[in-house]
This record gives structure tokens, sequence and C-alpha cells, in this order.
């Protein structure tokens, strides 16, 4: 099968590439980025890209599918139904199921279960204690034997320093980057929201900044101390973004993502007491805003990853204190991150890095790139065009949604994952 | 006037709305003087008071409130509701006004569950206090007991003592102090008084003495034993050494000041027996109002139509006609 | 009505006041808010002008007794009581500048016996305008002005309004 697509502007930014180009498809693989008019032969099938972007699948590094053991929340297929409709092609998903993903069995279904959905690619985070208690370590040899990418305790912060010492020396031995949550227990704990004038205000319980920083300043140090890889998730605050700029300085290897939500929302949000604005890490003050978005210009932040945390809408209707955190991301990701293109935080090469060949590197995939003999994991989308989200017509199986409302610009019109459509926009269809 | 459908708090209440809700509340005063202590106004409607929260005076007046306006009062308390049989807030509320009470008074633990309901219930809803968030009805009776013996309230010093951080009536009282133009201190240990305070307008000072100089009115805040557990304090003790409103600590202020309390006292700890029963106390009268203040509250929510009143009249009157008219 | 008719129609419901009560004894006059309170003020000072004594005076808001509460969407300003006198086997006048469906007055009846048990409670306004819709009538009229459903009737007195004078409109 051959497939052409033809007119559009490539950007892959792993090549340096950002000019008109038409691609040439075959058996699932990049065969051909050539400049139009190229003489390309017909393909099985063409797509008129004209006026649009075609750039590497978006490759998202965190998010939660919670299956198994929370379907009623979201599910392999229906996370990853979200994930091609917001032009991503493969995701990292998290620990956090029940039963935990801290042994092979889980991940092998997971797995199994991504086949089945055949949207997405897949790839879990073990976890990096078992049942994501913070005390041992969890069977990490045998979930990489099942295809684990990275681990992680996301959404229980490692509070016992010797542990975490030790994770980063033993997965050293993988070459696997482990993702940090970092949020001081003590220092947060009962607090719902950044700590500040809003909180006060509210009489909410404030989490301060320092709960954040502390955790970082001391796993770059057990960075140091071991040489493991760290990767700082969902950075939140402006002094977790100095800490990570001066590591990087030093040569450590220590990378870091933002999400859309926390490079685009402040605290405010929160006003009214509005759960769909709780989250872990906590939205924060404009000053961290700033700071992460410089954080993202000057390269201290890697990876634009989603941190896509569905939850069912009884566990947003509640008293704020009692409200889940997390906000679902995957299709509103690329319209937030264009987002900082327009304010000339980054350029558009820039901003797809963040979303592909720096988190397929992070994690060691082949993925995020559109070189020749690469699987033809693609997303085509018009960056001008503009759309409101409609939370009830988001295909993810919650609609916890900051964004319910927003007008935004950028619209994924097409998704190909190994070659094959896997999410065609309706209007895109018509111009087949 | 005042045309609000809920009461959720005084921020974001004007000047001219805290008076004239002061002034209204200010006439339902004598009502409770006269013998017969009942008007018909609420005649025929209910007013259900969802405490999730153990709490004496505030329900109880509440309770006096809806009755002195002929209104059924229903009290309904955490223990013996489905809360603990699991159901959600949003559920018990809505199973509540489907039974179509005039207002729902709310007590929560939790800041914001009265705008929840207010949000996505519908009936007037009315926060009788909300975690560390506000107690408004407490500070429209603060007010009006101040301004009972100072007349206007602007120009006013006033202290306020304690436990600022968790304290949903120093914010209430705050609010309204300021916006009614009176001058506002803080005073309390630095774990216990967030410095954003500053923000509001007000000073903070974590010296009493200092704290109460010159001051027309000092309001003591409860301070909760679990505090120490957490780390806030070493020990009631050591609050009791720094922050217990004495007749020495009060050397400083005016020699009319006015001494007020929320209640419950934990006398020995905020408040020294002596101060608390003295001549300038007033925190008898600030329960008297209390009623007053919500019966003005009541009047001015439980009087509304229902939202959608005329919309299902509709419905219930005219549909079935138009169903009787196709069967003939 | 001009001032001088206002003032003419009050000095003389002052006389029937006496006259029917044979005086002040037990005698109180109660003004319901807003303009009834001023009609009241000014029908003491009339009866204190010709007997020489000032008899107890009160002002009683109505608002709370209304049988329309709820049925429109404004809340009207409750303004406050003031009896400051026990009302036990009292004679009561009370005041009200116009009578019309009679319901106001039903309201201050109401109000008026929460005090307690007047011996006796007669009505005086200023103007009758008709309509009635209750079996209530006035003891002392100070003119009976017949007038249509939709014509408004407004009284204005200085103390209140700068002038003295009632106009149909």
């Amino acid at each position: 099968m051959k497939i052409v697509i033809y007119g559009g502007t490539v950007i892959d930014p792993a090549n340096d590439l950002a000019a008109p180009r038409d691609v040439l498809i075959e058996d699932g693989v990049i065969r051909a980025v050539v400049p139009p008019q190229s003489g390309l032969a017909t393909g099985d099938m063409r797509i008129d890209a004209s006026g649009l972007i075609v750039a590497p699948g978006l490759i998202d590094m965190h998010v939660h599918l919670r299956e198994p053991g929370y379907e009623y929340k979201e599910t392999v297929l229906t996370g990853t139904q979200a994930a091609v409709a917001g032009g991503f092609t493969a995701v990292a998903c998290m620990a956090n199921t029940n039963p935990v993903n801290d042994n092979g069995a889980v991940t092998r279904y997971i797995r199994e279960r991504a086949q089945a959905a055949n949207l997405a690619r897949v790839f879990p985070i073990g976890a990096l204690s078992k049942g994501l208690r913070g005390e041992e370590l969890a069977e990490i040899g045998e979930m990489v034997s099942e295809g684990i990418v990275a681990v992680s305790d996301d959404g229980c912060p490692v509070m016992d320093t010797h542990l975490m010492r030790r994770a980063l020396e033993y997965c050293s031995m993988f070459h696997l980057p482990i993702s940090v949550h970092e949020e001081d227990s003590y220092l947060a704990a009962g607090g719902v929201m950044n700590e500040g004038p809003t909180a006060l205000r509210l009489g909410l319980k404030g989490i301060p900044n320092a709960a954040e920083e502390v955790m970082v300043a001391r796993d770059i140090a057990l960075a140091r101390l071991t040489g493991g890889r760290l990767h700082i998730a969902h950075v939140s605050t402006k002094e977790a973004v100095a800490l990570i700029r001066q590591a990087k300085a030093e040569g450590l290897p220590v990378t870091a993502e933002v999400t859309p939500h926390h490079f685009t929302l402040t605290e405010s949000a929160v006003e009214g007491y509005n759960t769909n604005a709780k989250m872990a890490p906590p939205l924060r003050s404009l000053a961290d805003v700033e700071a992460v978005k410089e954080g993202l210009r000057d390269g201290t932040i890697d990876v634009i990853a989603t941190d896509h945390a569905p939850h069912h809408r009884d566990e947003k209707e509640v008293e704020f204190d009692q409200a889940a955190h997390g906000v679902v991301g995957l299709e509103t990701a690329l319209p937030l991150a264009l987002r900082l293109v327009h304010e000339g935080v980054l350029s558009l090469p820039d901003m797809l890095r963040t979303l592909t060949v720096n988190p397929a590197r992070i994690l060691g995939l082949p993925y995020g790139t559109l070189s020749p003999g690469a699987p033809a994991d693609i997303v085509i989308f018009d960056p001008h065009r503009r759309w409101t989200v409609e939370a009830r017509n988001l295909r993810s199986k919650s609609k916890n949604t900051p964004f319910d409302g927003w007008d935004l610009t950028g619209k994924v019109l097409w998704t190909l994952v190994q070659g094959r459509v896997v999410y065609a926009e309706e209007e895109a269809d018509r111009r087949r | 006037m005042f045309h609000r459908r809920h009461f959720l708090g005084i921020e974001g209440l004007t000047k001219d709305e805290l008076l004239f809700l002061l002034s209204t509340a200010e006439s339902f005063r004598e009502i409770s003087e006269r013998e017969v202590k009942k008007v018909p106004t609420l005649r025929g409607k209910t007013i259900i008071n969802l405490f999730y929260e153990p709490s004496t005076r505030t329900r109880t007046s509440f309770e006096i409130a809806a009755k002195r306006l002929s209104a059924d009062a229903i009290n309904i308390t955490a223990a013996a509701s489905s809360v603990a049989k699991g159901e959600t807030l949003l559920d018990t509320a809505r199973n509540l006004v489907a039974m179509r009470p005039a207002a729902l008074v709310v007590r929560h633990p939790c800041s914001g569950a009265p705008h929840l309901l207010a949000r996505l219930v519908d009936c007037p809803v009315i926060n009788a206090g909300d975690g560390m968030h506000e107690h408004p009805t407490q500070a429209l009776l603060d007010m009006m007991t101040i301004r009972a013996y100072k007349g206007e309230i602007a120009g006013l010093t006033v202290a306020i003592v304690g436990d600022l951080l968790h304290s949903r009536v120093a914010r209430s009282n705050v609010l309204a102090l300021t916006t009614l133009g009176a001058q506002v201190r803080l005073v309390g240990p630095p774990t216990l008084l967030p410095p954003e305070f500053r923000l509001w307008g007000v000073e903070v000072c974590t010296d009493l003495r200092r704290g109460l100089a010159g001051v027309d009115v000092v309001m003591a805040l409860r301070l909760q034993r679990e505090r120490q557990a957490r780390n806030f304090l070493p020990s009631i003790e050591e609050y009791a050494r720094h922050f217990c409103i004495t007749p020495d600590a009060l050397a400083a202020a005016k020699d009319d000041v006015l001494i007020m309390h929320p209640g419950p006292m934990n006398r020995g700890v905020e408040i020294d027996s002596q101060v608390a029963d003295g001549p300038y106390s007033v925190i008898l009268e600030q329960v008297t109002n209390g009623v007053a203040v919500r019966m003005a509250l009541l009047y001015l929510l439980a009087t509304q139509e229902r939202e959608a009143t005329e919309e299902q009249a509709e419905v219930g009157l005219h549909a079935p006609r138009r169903h009787a008219g196709a069967l003939a | 009505m001009d001032q001088v008719a206002i003032q003419r129609a009050l000095t003389r419901i002052a006389h029937e006041i006496l006259e029917k009560n044979r005086g002040t004894d037990q005698l109180a006059i109660v003004g319901i808010h807003t303009r009834g309170v001023y009609l009241a003020q000014r029908l003491v000072a009339a009866i204190e002008r010709v007997e020489g004594v000032s008899v107890p005076s009160g002002e009683i808001d109505i608002t709370l007794y209304r049988d329309d509460v709820g049925r429109s969407r404004a809340r009207p300003e409750v303004r406050g009581t003031t009896i400051p006198f026990c009302v036990d086997d009292l004679r009561i006048v009370l005041v009200d500048d116009v009578l019309y469906t009679g319901r106001t007055v039903r309201a201050a009846l109401d109000a008026l016996i929460d005090f307690g048990r007047p011996r006796a409670i007669q009505l005086a306004v200023l103007v009758d305008r008709g309509h009635r819709e209750l079996p209530i009538r006035a003891d002392y009229v100070g003119k009976n002005l017949p007038t249509a459903r939709d014509e408004h009737v407004y009284v204005r007195l200085s103390e209140r309004d700068g002038v003295d004078e009632v106009v149909i409109e």
C-alpha cells in the first residue's frame, strides 16, 4: 500500500526540516520526503495537505489510561481514541492503575489491550516501588522485558530518599529514565491548590512552591550522586525551572516536561471552586507560568506532556477538597502548544520538537521523525483552523477539562500510525 | 438593595448592599423584643438547615430566625443524615430540594461547598460557614453589633486576634470591615497569620500589646485545640501566654473598646474571663443580633419565586389540557 | 387637594377622633409606613393643640404581614415597627394616606394585634379612593375620591416630598 501526502509543509525537527515537501509512505514506512512536484508515483491513497502541516506523530510521555482497574474513567481504547484525535501516535501510560503496574503481568496486559485497540502506540511506564507505596523497588527488570519505557511512582512522590537513590542506580542498568512527581508530601499535606493569595481568599489549603523545589533539588543531587537518568514530570514552579537549568548546565542527565495546563493557566482558574482546575501539581502563579515558558524557550524544559488524567464526573462534582486531581489533555494539547508559537515563545519546529523527537529520545523510541525508513507515524494539522472546545464532544471517556468553551486555533485533520489512517477529521475526509 | 439569589459570602458585596443588609437586619431586631415573637411572613415555607459540622449557636439562630418568620424549619445534621450511608453532598441537596424548601442553609467543613450547591441545585443557598472560607452571617451580626455601639464603622480600628489562617469568621469580618471603611489589624502567631493578608489592605502584627494599641474593637477568635497537634503551636498554654486577651493586654486599647467573640469561647485561652464578662463585652449582644441578621436574610432570599416556576406551571397546566383536547 | 385642604381635613379628623373617643384617655395613634407615619404625627400635634395632651404614638411597617410576599420579584424594604407603649386596652387609631383595596389595613390590623389586645382599633385615612377588596371601612376620612382602577392617587407630604398635595394621574 502506497500513500502520498502532497502539497503540505513538512516539519521534522529531528532532521531540522521545515519546508514544502511531499511524503511517500510504503508498507507503513516513510519511503521518501521530497520537494513538491518531484513526480512521486501515484499512490493507492493521496492526501491533499495543501495549507497544512505534516509532522511526525506526536508523542505524549505522560498519560493515565486508567486500565486496568478504573475503566469507568478511561480505557486503553478510549484513551487512544482521544490520543489519535489529538494527533498523538504514541503515549506512555503511568503505573497508577489497579492493580498497579508494578510487575510484568500488568505491563503485558496493558500492551495487549493496546494491540486490541490498534490505534496509538502505547508504552507502559512501570512503577518504581511495589504498589506505589514508596517502600520497596518494584520488579523493574521483569517489566523491562515486557516493554516498559520508564519507571515512575507518578501520583505518589517518593519521599524515601534512600529508595530514590537505589532506584536511580538500579535503572541505570537498563538505561531507563525515572519520571518523578516532585512534591514533598509533608509540606503539601492536605493542600488542594497553589499556596498564595488566591488560596487564602478561597479558604483552601495551599501547596507552596517549596514543596516542588525541595524535591527537585534532592533528586538533582541524587542524579549527580548516581549518574541515573532523571526526568522531572510536570514542572510547575519557577524555582524548579531554575534548578533544572543549573543541573543541565552542569551536564547532569536531567530532563523535564511541562503540561499544557501549567503553561496556559494560573491558579485563578480555581476561582468559583472549579474542580476542573484542581490538579497535582497545582496551577501556579503568573510568575511561574512565565518561568516555565522561558524554560521551554531556552531548552531547560525538553518536553510538553499532557498528564492526561481522566476522572468521572462524580469525582469532580463534589466539594473542592474532595475532588480528584487532574484534567484530560490529549485532545487540547496541540492547539494549546500552538498558542506558544503565536505568542512567540517557541518556533513551530521547536514546539513540535517538544512533542516528537524529544520525548522519543528520552524514552529510547524510534519514533518522532519522518526520516526515510522510520515508521510512518504522522500527524497532519491545520495550524490556523479555529474551533471551540466542547467537553461533551471529547473522545476521552471523561470530560474533565478546564478548557471547555475555549476558542482554540489549530486542528488535527489526519493521524497515521504505521502508515494507517487511525483518525480523520470529517472535513479532512472530504479533501481526500 | 439586595437582589442576589444566594448569600454565599461577604466577598463581592458592595458597600451599599452591606449597608442595606444591616439596616434591614436592624428593622428585624424589634420582633425579638415583642411578647409574641412571630410575624407571618414566611408562613407555609420551609427552611432546611443542612449542617455537616457540629454547631449549636449558628444552627439554633437560623432555626429561631426561620420560626419567628413563621417558616417551618428542618434541621439536618451530618450524623443523622444519609452522609453516613455514603451519599454525596450534591445528591443529598438535590433530594432535599425536591421537597421544595424556600431556602437551604448550609454549614460544611469544605470551603466552597455552598457554592457547589448554588451552582447545581435550584434553591436559594445561604452560607452558614464553609471550611476556612467565609462565615458571612457572623460578619453581618458583628457589623450590626459594632454599629449599635459605635454608629459608623468607617474610621474605626478593629483588631482580630487569634488563628487567622483557619478562620472563616476572620475572612468574612476583614472583608466586611474593610468594605465599610474600618482599619483592620490582624494579630496572631506567624504560623497562623499568613503574610498574604497584607494584600487585603490590613495590618498584620505578631505582638498582642502592639496590636491592641488604640483599637476601638477587639474580636477574639476561637483557637481550635487540634492546632497544637499539627505543630502550629507548641502548646495551648504557650498560645495563651502570648495571645490571651487579658485586662492587662487591653490597657493600650481605647477606653471604650468593645470586646467581641464569635463563640464558643475557650476561657483562659484566647480570652480572659474578666474580659469576656467585663463591661465592654458585647458577646451576648452578638448572639441576639444573629437572629435579626438571619431573619433579614431569610426574608430577602426565601421570598423569591423559584426560578423555574413559570415554566413549570406552563408544563403542568397546559400540557395535560392539550392532551385532553387531543382525546376529544 | 392642596396644602390648605389637607390641613383642614386633618384638623377635622382630630376633632372627630376626640369626639368619638370622648377625649384623649386611653387613646393612641399609630401611623402606617411611610406617609401614614407623618399623618399620624400631624394628628398628634393637632390633638395636642386642642386638648393640650400629647397622646402616645407609634409607627408600623406592614411589609412582613403582606399577603403577596413572594408573589412579585420585588422584595419590599423592611423599615421597622416602633410601638413604644403597651397596646392592651387602648383605643388605637391607625393612620394611612390612601384607603384602596384594604389589604394594607388588613396587614396592619394583624401586625397591631401581635402586640397585644387593644380595646378598639379605628382607622383614619386622608383619601378613600374606593375599590375595596376586603370588608374594611374607615372611621375618619379626609376626602372621598372616586377613581378608576387604572388611575394612580399620589399623596405627597412636605416632610418627605417637600410639598403637601393629593393628585390623581
